[in-house]
Formats: structure tokens, C-alpha cells, sequence
């Protein structure tokens, strides 16, 4: 067996934890783990993972891990770090995952302060875009027009009526070395882009679109499918960034966004009318932004 | 012995943090504390001390950094005042939860609204219930050996929880004082290096912060009760050793002043407790039978030391520079229910005063006086607190 495979079949994130059947994040960690090796200490700020993974007396966690708080995740990392640093242990690298509740919301302050000091931590978010932990509530991180449990459809809205935010590029204008995005969908992509990040020092991010069949209404055996559809589509555009630039984006062949949206419950209110129509085509004009803007089509002449 | 200086008194606690040796101090502007901050971070831009010094965006972030890094097993510092110690409420909660020591100077200053910087202890007193260990200083001097005890009480294997040392703002951040300062090397043989049971290592990883259902947070609280009886144990014995290394000894939980005799005991904790010392000598003097207790360390509440220093008292004052709007202030809520059901106790009348930097002089203290007495000959004892001092051109 070569090394590689042998790293492979450490589970530093072992099964048992409680993760709804088809959690992509669940998934996501068990990548994200394999992809660092067990020279880590993970904090993870609360919401789902910390749910699923942490009930007292029991743990999955083969890795040193820490639950704090839910707004402070990477100031905690950020002490872990520093703690580190200063007991000549600086071979432990940190790494901080959490949910887009914490990230993209009640954490963004602490997350902008840590990449400002640009301390020494990949923070990863496993981005299902909505509260799931709770239920499913709209986050920054929910996707236009998706209906969530404070953001319904209803007889005066569509669901979410603004952006994603773009974490990436805000975390990207505090100077980081390396900002990627990856989706839980592409496995090795996932993982290279995990060890590239671990080669860099200082504050790093990557954002994992991660499909939760239980809030975005999908069966739970098509985890992987949609979200390989979101990144089909366009919608979930997957790139790295060094030091701000561009440098390399997953070439897509373009689907059009109603084969992504329509699998979804939270997306379902989009193919009842004509209004959804127009709404699915506003979200087709969003998927060719994207393409266009990081040239992600394969084909010649792209979009 | 070591040296003696005249320093500002934020300067001092600064010099007592520096001997500690943090390994990571984190940080946030606030007055009246920033002073002690700042001192700090000039002594690592000088290279006078290794700590790790994190400069973040928020007080909530600041206590978060220390929890990350006494999880990791660091000794970590920081200090805040009012609103900045507000905005650490739910992280010093989680903290003591954990188990996580460190040490906060909370530097004392009046809550808004109305926004002030003027002092009271409205702020520390709201982090009553958090399982912070909390300490108050009457000097400069006092708060700098509070500081050395209490890194070792707040890393004692039995008790493991944050310590704040609570010291006025301006009073005593910003005045001058006299301070003997201990050498070096009596601290590190006073306080060794931080050594946590549960180190972090990849080696054999630990889960931290796991999430409990009704089967357990209670005894997890009890636990957290345990440790804070313990503590009332520990921290005098912490105080005294101390004390052999400086010969200063304050007394262990509280100091009791003049009480033995006395018919009136002035209850208070911080700076103002030097004033009352004065205004009890004054009394004395005029053949008053005036005491004064000094409480230390509030949390854990030594109820049995105070109970056993007042019970031959006709009437106890409690000046609470602080107050649970709706009821009264906090010290006078805590001694009356201890105090409750014990035959023969005092009568405990609460006084709301020093609001927001309301000036408490002797004079103020001999009305204190009168008014307890007063209430002690009344039929029934008030349900209300007496405001000291309110200006009734305003309340009118």
C-alpha cells in the first residue's frame, strides 16, 4: 500500500456520530481530516457539527478538537494557535471548521479580526446555507429565492430576495494567501485543495458547498448528485485564490439551473408558476456571471 | 525584598501580569483599563516580555483568544471595564464551564445608559453568576498581589476556573502609589508554570466542550459549586503563602476592621473600603462603636466569615455601588439571604451607593451610619434600599 493510501484509511473522523443520513458536511469532515493527517487541532464553533459530533461521553474526533461558542470560532482557533506557538509546538497546525451560520454571520467579526492578524489557521466552512441546526433559517450564506423557515415562500415573497454574501472575496480583500472553494461533490478536489491550504501559513479559507438533503428537501442518497449539479450550473463556482488573484477554477461543461434547483424542495416554489419562471431565469443570469466572471465553461467559447 | 516605586496603579498590575509570565495576552481598548494594556504591549514591543500578544477586534474575541489558549495549555491574561466586560458575559460563562483558567483584571466602570466612564460595579457584579472567581481590591498595591495569587488559584487542579481581580477605574488605574514590588525569582518560586491535567495533544486527542443532554448538566454545574467551596478553602492558603513572600497579609476572604465590639458594621468591597477605614477611625474617635468588613472575594461569597464578624452587631450597612434594578444591590440580596433564619443575627440594610462615581466620603458614611440605626429602630425592617445621596432637585 502507498503512503497515500494508507492516509487514506486513517479515520481521524470516525463513523457513529449522528449526522441526518446523506449529511454532506459529516462527509465533508472526513475528507477534510484524511487531507490534514492527525497533526491538527480542529475547533469547531457551534451548530450542526458540533451537535452531531460532541454528545458528552462519546466523540468521533481522533484529532485534538474544541467547541466554544457559536459567534467565536475563529478567535478561539486563533488562541489555540498562539497557545501553540508559544509552547514551541508549532507543528501542530490549527484548523477551524464551522457552519455558514457562525461564519458567513453572528462569527463574521471574529473571522474578519483573525484574517486581519492573519493567524496562523485554515479556517474551512462546511456551508449548507441555512441554520440547519435549528431547523433551516435563512443565513447570509442561503441562496437567492431559496425558501427557508424565516424566509418563507408566501403570497408577497419568493423566498430569500438578496445574494449568497461572497465570503471568499471579502476574506480575499483581507489579504489572505490562499481562499478556495470546493464542494463536497469532488472529493479529490476537495482534499487538494486542504493540502495546499496547509501549505501556507497565517489565516487561509476554504468554503465547502456541502447539500443537506434534510433542509434543501432532496432523498438523502443524492447528496453527491446535487451537488455536483450546483457546480454544473454555475451556482456554486469552485476556484482557489492566492494572495487575492484568481489562480485556478474547475472547468465546468454548463447545465442550465433548473436541473440543479429543480430536485430541491426549498427550491420548489420556482417551477409552480410563470413568476417562478422568470425567478429561475433571473438565477440562470446569476450561474452565467459566474462562468463568465471566472471563466469557468469548458467549452469553447464559453458562455 | 524587591524594588519599591510610586506607579500608577495600572502600571502595577501590568508589572504583576509581566512576572507571571503569560504566554498569550489578548486585548481590546476600553477606558478605564487601557492603560494596563497598553503597558503591556509596550514591554513586548521592547522585548521585555515573550507573551503572544493578540490584538482583536472585539472584548468577545479578546476572552475567546484566552479560551482557545488555556484549552492549549497557555497561562493567558486580559483586562476589560463596563461594557467590554458585558460583551465577555457569554464567554466567560462557557469558560468556567470548561474549565478554563485565566485571569481578567476587570477594571471597574459604570454600565450604560447614560454612557459614562465614571466608576461603579455594576459591570463586574453582572458577571456574578458566570463562575468567575472574583476578587476586589481596595489599592493598588492590594490588586497587584491579588493578581500574582490569582493565577495560581485560578490554575489550582482543583479549581480550574477564570479569576477576575476587580479594581476601581480612575481611583486606583490612574492614581499614583507606593508599590513593593516582588522580586522575580520569589514569583516563579511562588507561581511555577501553568501544567494543565488535560494537555492538547495529537497524540492522545481530547474532545473539548462536548454538548450535554438532562442527564448531565447538573452535575456539571454541581461540579462547578464544588470547586467554588473549595476555592474559599484554597484562596486564603493561596493568600497566605503569598504573603510569606511579601509580608503583606490582607486577611483571607475578607478583612474585618474595628467589628469586634461594634454596633454598626459598614459592609463594602474596592477602593471606597479605604475612605470607610477612615470615616470607622473618625467614629471611633467620637466614641461610635463603628465596624467595617471589607469583602475580598466575592464569589465565592464568604458568608460563614462575614456571619461569624457580624452576628454580635445591631445592624449591618452594605454599601452596594451597584443594583439589581426592580430589588436591591447585590451584596445586600447575598448577605440577607446567608444571613436569613440565623437566631440572632443583625438587622442588614442595603445602601445604593457611589453610582456612577457618586463621591462616598466620611461624612457620607456617618449618614450611612445614622440611617442604619434609624432603620434598626423602626418597627419593621425597609423593603426598599436607601439611595445615598440622590440629588432631589433631580428626583423630584
Amino acid at each position: 500500500m502507498n503512503a497515500s493510501a494508507q492516509e487514506n484509511r486513517m479515520e481521524l473522523f470516525a463513523p457513529g456520530h449522528r449526522a441526518c443520513h446523506g449529511c454532506g458536511m459529516a462527509l465533508s469532515v472526513r475528507h477534510i481530516l484524511k487531507a490534514t493527517g492527525n497533526q491538527v487541532a480542529v475547533v469547531t464553533p457551534t451548530g450542526c457539527l458540533e451537535t452531531f459530533s460532541s454528545p458528552y461521553g462519546y466523540s468521533p474526533w481522533r484529532v485534538p478538537w474544541i467547541h466554544h461558542l457559536f459567534e467565536n470560532g475563529p478567535s478561539v482557533a486563533s488562541g489555540v494557535a498562539a497557545a501553540l506557538d508559544a509552547q514551541g509546538r508549532g507543528d501542530v497546525r490549527v484548523v477551524a471548521i464551522g457552519g455558514d451560520g457562525s461564519t458567513f454571520d453572528i462569527g463574521f467579526a471574529a473571522l474578519s479580526g483573525m484574517f486581519e492578524r492573519d493567524d496562523d489557521v485554515l479556517y474551512i466552512c462546511v456551508d449548507n446555507g441555512a441554520y440547519m441546526n435549528t431547523g433551516g433559517q435563512r443565513s447570509g450564506a442561503t441562496p437567492t429565492y431559496a425558501s427557508t423557515t424565516t424566509d418563507p415562500v408566501g403570497k408577497l415573497r419568493p423566498g430569500k430576495l438578496q445574494h449568497k454574501k461572497d465570503l471568499p472575496a471579502i476574506v480575499a480583500a483581507h489579504g489572505a494567501a490562499y481562499v478556495a472553494t470546493a464542494s463536497v461533490a469532488y472529493r479529490k478536489d476537495l482534499q487538494k485543495k486542504v493540502k495546499r491550504a496547509m501549505e501556507f501559513h497565517g489565516a487561509r479559507y476554504l468554503q465547502i458547498d456541502t447539500p443537506c438533503p434534510s433542509v434543501w428537501g432532496f432523498p438523502s442518497d443524492h447528496t453527491l448528485e446535487v451537488g455536483r449539479l450546483g457546480v454544473a450550473s454555475g451556482l456554486v463556482p469552485l476556484f482557489e485564490m492566492e494572495y487575492g488573484n484568481v489562480t485556478k477554477v474547475r472547468k465546468i461543461k454548463p447545465i442550465t439551473v433548473d436541473k440543479y434547483l429543480r430536485g430541491q424542495k426549498r427550491f420548489r416554489h420556482l417551477f409552480a408558476d410563470e413568476q417562478g419562471a422568470e425567478l429561475v431565469a433571473k438565477l440562470q443570469q446569476m450561474a452565467d456571471a459566474n462562468i463568465a466572471k471566472y471563466g469557468l465553461s469548458s467549452q469553447s467559447g464559453g458562455q | 525584598m524587591g524594588a519599591v516605586k510610586v506607579v500608577e496603579g495600572s502600571q502595577a498590575v501590568a508589572e504583576a501580569v509581566r512576572a507571571c509570565r503569560p504566554q498569550v495576552i489578548s486585548a481590546y481598548p476600553i477606558s478605564p483599563q487601557t492603560h494596563i494594556v497598553e503597558t503591556l504591549a509596550q514591554m513586548v514591543a521592547d522585548g521585555e516580555l515573550g507573551s503572544r500578544y493578540l490584538r482583536v477586534e472585539s472584548e468577545f474575541s479578546a476572552a475567546s483568544v484566552l479560551a482557545g489558549a488555556s484549552c492549549a495549555g497557555s497561562r493567558c491574561y486580559t483586562a476589560s471595564s463596563s461594557q467590554g466586560l458585558l460583551l465577555m458575559t457569554e464567554v466567560l460563562y462557557a469558560s468556567a464551564g470548561m474549565r478554563l483558567p485565566f485571569v481578567i483584571t476587570g477594571v471597574n466602570r459604570s454600565i450604560s445608559a447614560p454612557i459614562t466612564i465614571q466608576v461603579d460595579q455594576q459591570d463586574t457584579i453582572s458577571l456574578r453568576d458566570t463562575g468567575l472567581i472574583q476578587l476586589y481590591a481596595e489599592s493598588s498595591q492590594e490588586a497587584y498581589d491579588m493578581h500574582l495569587a490569582a493565577f495560581k488559584i485560578a490554575e489550582d487542579p482543583g479549581i480550574m476556573l477564570p479569576v477576575m481581580v476587580c479594581m476601581d477605574g480612575w481611583i486606583l488605574t490612574h492614581s499614583y502609589e507606593r508599590i513593593d514590588f516582588l522580586d522575580q525569582q520569589d514569583v516563579d518560586r511562588f507561581l511555577p508554570p501553568f501544567k494543565p491535567a488535560n494537555l492538547m495533544e495529537v497524540e492522545d486527542p481530547k474532545t473539548w466542550g462536548s454538548y450535554s443532554e438532562e442527564n448531565v448538566l447538573m452535575e456539571f454545574r454541581y461540579a462547578l459549586q464544588k470547586s467554588m467551596d473549595y476555592a474559599q478553602e484554597r484562596i486564603p492558603q493561596v493568600m497566605g503563602d503569598l504573603a510569606s513572600y511579601t509580608g503583606r497579609d490582607y486577611g483571607g476572604l475578607i478583612e474585618a476592621y474595628a467589628t469586634d465590639d461594634a454596633e454598626v458594621i459598614l459592609v463594602a468591597m474596592g477602593s471606597v473600603t479605604g475612605t470607610l477605614k477612615d470615616a470607622v477611625d473618625q467614629m471611633r474617635e467620637a466614641g461610635r462603636k463603628v465596624g467595617l468588613i471589607k469583602i475580598r472575594c466575592f464569589r465565592p461569597f464568604p458568608a460563614r466569615q462575614i456571619w461569624e464578624a457580624v452576628r454580635g452587631a445591631k445592624v449591618v450597612a452594605v454599601l452596594d455601588a451597584n443594583v439589581s434594578l426592580g430589588s436591591e444591590g447585590a451584596l445586600g440580596l447575598d448577605l440577607k439571604a446567608k444571613l436569613c433564619g440565623r437566631p440572632d443575627g443583625p438587622l442588614v440594610v442595603d445602601f445604593i451607593a457611589g453610582l456612577g462615581g457618586r463621591e462616598i466620603n466620611p461624612l457620607v458614611a456617618e449618614d450611612i451610619v445614622d440611617q442604619a440605626l434609624e432603620a434598626a429602630q423602626a418597627p419593621t425592617p425597609p423593603w426598599a434600599p436607601i439611595w445615598v445621596g440622590l440629588d432631589a432637585s433631580i428626583v423630584a
